[in-house]
């Protein structure tokens, strides 16, 4: 990962000349999961050059364009609001842009939590092994008997338990993305414990030990390199997982606030007034967000297939 | 077969006894628990007389055996939010969760193993490739966003179904209020059952489709044909009967997933069941009811588990035979 010279020129060329990059040529499904993932992403960056409005500043809103319908499906629809608007007269459209890329970026963030905690434990586990191992395995079993979202709804609790509610809103980011990338390790942490034990009695292990390298230099520099396939496969999952959990975590009321509303929170804040028939408001942010997971999961299958040696 | 059994149990226990821990580092650790018993204005020497009557000045590992003897008991002490005894808070609670897993794993099964074996025998088929397609989606659609689709379509514009609540429910053996007696209760259980029920059923579609695609190319499905069995005798009592090993365990390991995302479709649907409570004590930070909950789900998890591990002694009589326990060991 700190391997600076991989990334030169030839490391581009490498990989157009990959089998990887063969098998996904050869799946229509991947590539269209593909460009749609990369034209939700670029969408959702941009969203402060392409939103057409600023939602969440309050002087910009309007309460007489409160409500407004979609435009293609309603007369009374407004072209300035093309998905129509909420109760406050904020944009939808802009509202899901904003949403969007603060899923992706807690989702993402969420994931190299994970991965971080995982990979560094794992590789403890697997490179020392005996008692350390050991305890960091129970601890492991005994979490993987709880669905990740009820532990990252423990850990949530627990933080609000400790802090007082205003502050919470104020990092409420931080704590959402600790509570996932705390519940989603120990996938990790297995699969890198079961590589480091295979990796570690060969022959390039021994020898950087007798030269004397440091365990964290040997783990780092020579066994992490050769376990990554399989953690960017659960990455890549797990990317679909975490945004599903932020969603939920928010849409229960305890994720972020709506003051900063991700996809999850604009769902909640939708299905308050559904009864009264104004279903725009949180059918398209429902919408957007499983067309993201979709193409995510569609990418991280096609990426465990194409690894597996098993199935080439 | 009695040692593995016996090995099972004791990692059980090992289970049990962890979580309890957890809950109890909350209950005793996480904000101060006289603090949120007593008010403002409370002279010290009351709060230690008070500190000394609960015991919390006893050495930690006697506070945590007490603490394991009162959770066996049911006692949990008394919510921060409500005042009413945590232990009672859940039972009157459970019924409503439960019914609604119960009818959500029904429904997973009853629909996703069918549909599941017929992509099986007939891949190539459009339905079984529309049934396919249509599951990659249900595996995306988060809980919640089916739910409130299916409001909005039943509830908001068709007028068909109720919404919210559990309907009209009635009493048995005087304490369990049930949904199963009154039209209005089995029209309320409908809508949050199949949202809860959905990502199962989609889980256990896929599953037995690729596991009866394994074993339909295996000799002794073409053996079983050359016999001249009829295609029921040889889809059905020969082919599932073979995968039904990962289907027991899918579908334990998933009935703790439901119980677990009974809190998302309960929050969509006002269902007064536990895992509300559990919502609104993360929402409050109401210790006691978060532990106690944590506490509940772990001995759920715990049984379903065995009696996963049990049940492949029913289905596999390989299992049965000496040895065999270690190879379900390493499932």
């Amino acid at each position: 990962m700190t391997d600076r010279p991989a990334t030169s020129p030839g490391w581009l060329h490498r990989i157009t000349d990959s089998d990887i990059w063969w098998s996904f040529k050869s799946s229509s499904l991947t590539v269209v999961a593909a460009v749609g993932t990369l034209l939700i992403v670029v969408i959702a960056f941009l969203s402060p050059v392409l939103a057409p409005h600023t939602p969440f500043d309050p002087a910009t809103l309007s309460l007489s364009d409160g409500l407004k319908p979609p435009v293609l499906l309603s007369p009374d629809g407004d072209w300035a609001f093309p998905l129509g608007t909420d109760d406050q007269g904020r944009d939808i459209l802009s509202s899901i842009m904003y949403g969007t890329r603060l899923s992706l970026v807690v989702g993402f963030a969420s994931v190299v939590v994970a991965m971080t905690i995982g990979i560094a434990l794992g590789l403890i586990s697997g490179y020392f092994g005996g008692a350390i191992d050991a305890l960091i395995m129970r601890i492991a079993d005994v979490q993987l008997t709880f669905p990740a979202i009820l532990v990252a709804l423990l850990i949530d609790g627990i933080v609000r338990s400790v802090i007082s509610v205003q502050r919470h809103d104020e990092i409420a980011v931080f704590v959402i993305v600790g509570a996932i990338g705390l519940s989603f390790w120990v996938q990790y942490a297995r699969t890198v414990r079961g590589s480091v034990m295979v990796e570690k009695n060969k022959e390039y292990v021994q020898a950087a030990r007798v030269i004397g390298l440091s365990p964290l230099l040997i783990m780092v520099r020579h066994v992490l390199p050769n376990v990554t396939g399989p953690v960017l496969v659960i990455a890549t999952i797990n990317l679909g997982l975490a945004i599903i959990t932020e969603a939920t975590l928010s849409f229960l009321g305890v994720g972020l606030p709506s003051t900063e509303p991700s996809l999850g929170t604009l769902i909640r804040l939708g299905n308050d007034v559904l009864q009264s028939g104004d279903w725009w408001i949180t059918v398209f942010p429902g919408i957007t967000l499983a067309a993201l997971v979709l193409a995510v999961n569609l990418l991280g299958d096609w990426l465990r297939d194409a690894l597996n040696p098993k199935l080439r | 077969m009695l040692a593995f059994i016996l090995r099972r149990l004791l990692q059980s226990i090992a289970v049990l006894l962890t979580v309890g821990l957890v809950a109890f580092s909350l209950f005793r650790y996480v904000g101060d628990p006289i603090n949120s018993m007593v008010g403002q204005d409370t002279p010290a020497s009351e709060r230690e007389a008070l500190r000394e009557r609960l015991g919390l000045n006893d050495s930690p590992p006697i506070q945590f055996l007490r603490f394991i003897g009162n959770a066996a008991q049911g006692k949990f002490g008394l919510s921060y939010r409500t005042s009413e005894p945590v232990g009672r808070m859940i039972v009157e609670r459970m019924p409503a969760t439960l019914e609604l897993s119960f009818c959500a794993a029904v429904f997973a099964l009853f629909v996703g193993v069918p549909m599941g074996v017929y992509t099986g025998l007939y891949p190539k088929h459009w339905s079984s490739r529309l049934m396919q397609a249509v599951s990659l989606i249900g595996i995306s659609l988060p809980t919640f966003v089916i739910g409130i689709l299916l409001i909005l379509v039943f509830a908001v514009w068709l007028h068909w179904l109720p919404s919210f609540g559990r309907g009209e429910t009635v009493m048995l053996f005087g304490w369990w209020p049930t949904n199963f007696l009154t039209v209005k209760g089995l029209q309320a259980l409908i809508l949050p059952s199949i949202t809860l029920g959905l990502f199962q059923l989609t889980l256990l579609m896929r599953l037995v489709r690729s596991e009866m695609l394994e074993v339909m190319r295996t000799d002794y499905i073409k053996f079983a044909r050359a016999r001249g069995l009829t295609n029921r005798a040889v889809n059905f009592g020969h082919a599932l009967k073979n995968t039904l090993v990962p289907v027991i365990t899918v579908t334990g390991l998933q009935l703790g997933a439901l119980i677990a995302f009974a809190i998302v479709t309960e929050t969509v649907f006002a269902w007064p069941g536990v895992g509300q409570l559990f919502i609104q004590s993360v929402q409050f930070s109401d210790i006691p009811v978060m532990a106690a909950y944590l506490m509940l789900i772990g001995l759920l998890f715990v049984l379903i588990n065995l009696t996963v591990d049990l049940l492949y002694f029913v289905v596999d009589p390989r299992l049965r035979s000496q040895g065999g326990a270690a190879r379900v060991a390493g499932h």
